[in-house]
């Protein structure tokens, strides 16, 4: 009536048996121990690091009438705002200054290597000591700017920190000083990954300097740039360095992004842990859908790297 | 445009001929390109240096002056001179008086950091990629999904759980968060890499009777060397750089990184910017010769699925 195996014999019952066979996925005896002892490191961390704190974090952030206090809030207005705008500049600018930059960087010669090697050092540099160091350069007195402004041509240079948009704007270009390098490197390998022979072809049938690059690059690194557009606006959007370093969030609460404002100014300086929560989970309508189309895109096409 | 390409092809085809006919007018055109595209590339190259070194050079510069040349009208120090590093090593200032035992606490927390995440990393990708744990694609799914949940979200849960369990000032907090944060891009990497050793490896050991951690130990592991090496380089530098978690999570003196201490004295008036600069530029130092020596191994790794911001 059953077909045992030598494997399945001193097994109670077929059911059970097959059960576990199933959950085991073929795995025997104490490998399956050592297999689940092997994932348990990362399970327990997954959960008490990610799980917990997320389901905690939504457990703040569910009374409704928090959120009635964070949109009557004029300053969370003004960072939402900031916040578009962050998005908006520092996303593009970057990353078109990187797809530009890879070009120039595939051109033959040591030069362009030592460069690059150059170049990449915003990125290998920590956050906080080159933020610092823009933020003295910025001040309105004492700062490099304003010193070279005024010995190089006589001008006055405005106090770039003290007006909103003058002090969003360096915090955005200083955001795309450092993270540039890194989005044009990985556009590099994006592009030196494109066949020489699909280039040669274009070549026979005259294609050649931005009609090359109009019909034959851009298509073809599409996808990875749709992609890494929105890797950077998810990791844009959890920004705090860049914003808390070179601004401060000033002048006047002004400059913050929703991070910023979250941490330092609603749990740090106004004690309520609650409302910075919900002022952070207000980016859940944009940050959700961006994941999703990121899943989608990475599972329907590689990417090409 | 900087995406053109100088037309090398070009004059060396026609160059095995003489006179001045057609062909000398076109190499004539293809030269006065080549110069063309070299000026635009020698331009583009200043702009780019001049852009990317300024804030280095900012950061420098203040870090060579006196205290009180700080606040004055210049483009190069005025009396140029390394006292500030000195001041630093020696901790010969009120506001740098426990910098070797800050910076110790940074060496601390990246290298306990490097070691979990290569350790919880690579015992993860190998019971699921190797042994083939039923369901393993659920647990890298799950870690992927950490990989876009946005690092500065989860600060404050992070904050008030760790208070919670009286955490706070313990360097042992920082550790589980960026661990928690590291390990996803571990794994994914691990498991990129692994694919390059047969399976069959492991199961010739197996016949020949080695234990699952036998096999992980003397065969996974030696194998994936290079990717343990990009990884643990990724995890160092991600550790010894990274702000919020240490500052919100490690306050007091005695728990204090280098990186909270920097920025403490940020918005204060008090800031004494060329000491300041100096810390700096010693805290750089070593995350950015780790960069540059490890920088082959890494690129393999990065350009597979690149870095968390």
């Amino acid at each position: 009536m059953t077909t045992a195996s030598a494997i399945d014999l001193g097994r109670p019952t077929a059911p059970r048996q097959s059960l576990w066979r199933y959950w085991r996925g073929g795995l025997r005896g104490s490998e399956f121990t050592w297999a689940i002892a092997f994932v348990v490191p990362y399970i327990a961390v997954f959960f008490a690091f990610v799980v917990y704190p997320v389901f905690y974090g939504l457990w703040m952030g569910s009374n409704p009438a928090l959120y009635a206090e964070v949109f009557s809030d004029p300053i969370y207005l003004n960072t939402l705002v900031n916040t578009a705008v962050f998005l908006a500049f520092g996303v593009n600018v970057k990353l078109f200054l990187a797809l530009l930059l890879s070009g120039f960087f595939m051109r033959p010669g040591w030069w362009t290597k030592t460069l690059l090697l150059i170049f990449v050092l915003p990125w290998a540099i920590p956050a906080l000591p080159t933020f610092i160091s823009i933020h003295w350069m910025l001040n309105g007195e004492w700062g490099l700017v304003n010193n070279a402004l005024y010995i190089l041509f006589g001008i006055d240079g405005p106090s770039w920190l003290n007006s909103r948009w003058l002090a969003l704007g360096s915090a955005i270009l200083s955001h795309v000083w450092k993270w540039t390098p890194f989005w044009t490197v990985i556009l590099l390998a994006g592009r030196m990954s494109i066949p020489q022979e699909i280039y040669d072809a274009a070549k026979v049938d005259g294609a050649t300097g931005l009609r090359r690059f109009v019909h034959v690059t851009f298509p073809l690194l599409a996808n990875l740039y749709l992609v890494l557009t929105l890797l950077a606006t998810i990791f844009l959007l959890g920004d705090f360095n860049s914003v808390y370093f070179v601004t401060g969030g000033g002048p006047a609460n002004s400059t913050h992004l929703l991070a910023t404002l979250g941490v330092v100014r609603d749990m740090l300086e106004l004690g309520k842990p609650q409302l910075g929560v919900a002022a952070v989970m207000s980016a859940l309508p944009l940050l959700i859908p961006l994941v999703i189309i990121l899943m989608r895109k990475l599972r329907t096409a590689e990417v090409q790297l | 445009m900087s995406t053109v390409t100088i037309q090398t092809g070009l004059p060396r085809a026609a160059s095995g001929r003489t006179g001045t006919g057609p062909m000398e007018r076109m190499r004539r055109s293809a030269r006065r390109w080549r110069y063309l595209t070299n000026a635009g590339a020698a331009v583009i190259s200043v702009v780019l240096l001049l852009w990317t070194l300024i804030p280095i050079y900012n950061m420098i510069m203040v870090s060579l002056e006196a205290e009180g040349d700080v606040f004055s009208d210049h483009l190069w120090p005025p009396h140029a001179s390394p006292d500030s590093f000195r001041v630093v090593v020696t901790e010969g200032h009120w506001y740098l008086e426990a910098f070797w035992h800050q910076f110790g606490n940074s060496v601390f927390l990246a290298g306990m950091v490097t070691i979990l995440v290569l350790l919880i990393g690579s015992l993860t990708s190998f019971s699921v990629g190797r042994m083939r744990i039923r369901n393993g694609w659920l647990i890298t799914n799950a870690a992927l999904l950490t990989y876009v949940i946005p690092a500065s979200f989860l600060a404050i849960p992070f904050y008030l759980i760790m208070q919670h369990y009286g955490l706070n000032n313990n360097p042992w907090s920082v550790i589980a968060v960026l661990v928690t944060f590291a390990t996803p891009y571990a794994i994914f990497i691990f498991q990129e890499y692994g694919r390059s050793i047969p399976l069959e490896l492991d199961e010739s050991a197996r016949i020949d009777g080695a234990s699952p951690f036998q096999i992980y130990y003397k065969i996974y592991l030696p194998l994936m060397a290079p990717a343990l090496v990009a990884v643990g380089t990724y995890a160092l530098l991600l550790a010894w750089n990274e702000y919020l978690d240490q500052f919100l999570l490690l306050s007091s003196d005695r728990s204090m990184t280098v990186a909270v201490a920097l920025g403490k004295f940020l918005n204060s008036d008090v800031a004494p910017w060329n000491y300041m600069m100096a810390t700096a530029i010693i805290y750089a130092l070593p995350p950015i010769a780790t960069y540059y020596i490890f920088r082959r191994r890494m690129s393999s790794g990065l350009t597979m699925g690149g870095v968390k911001g």
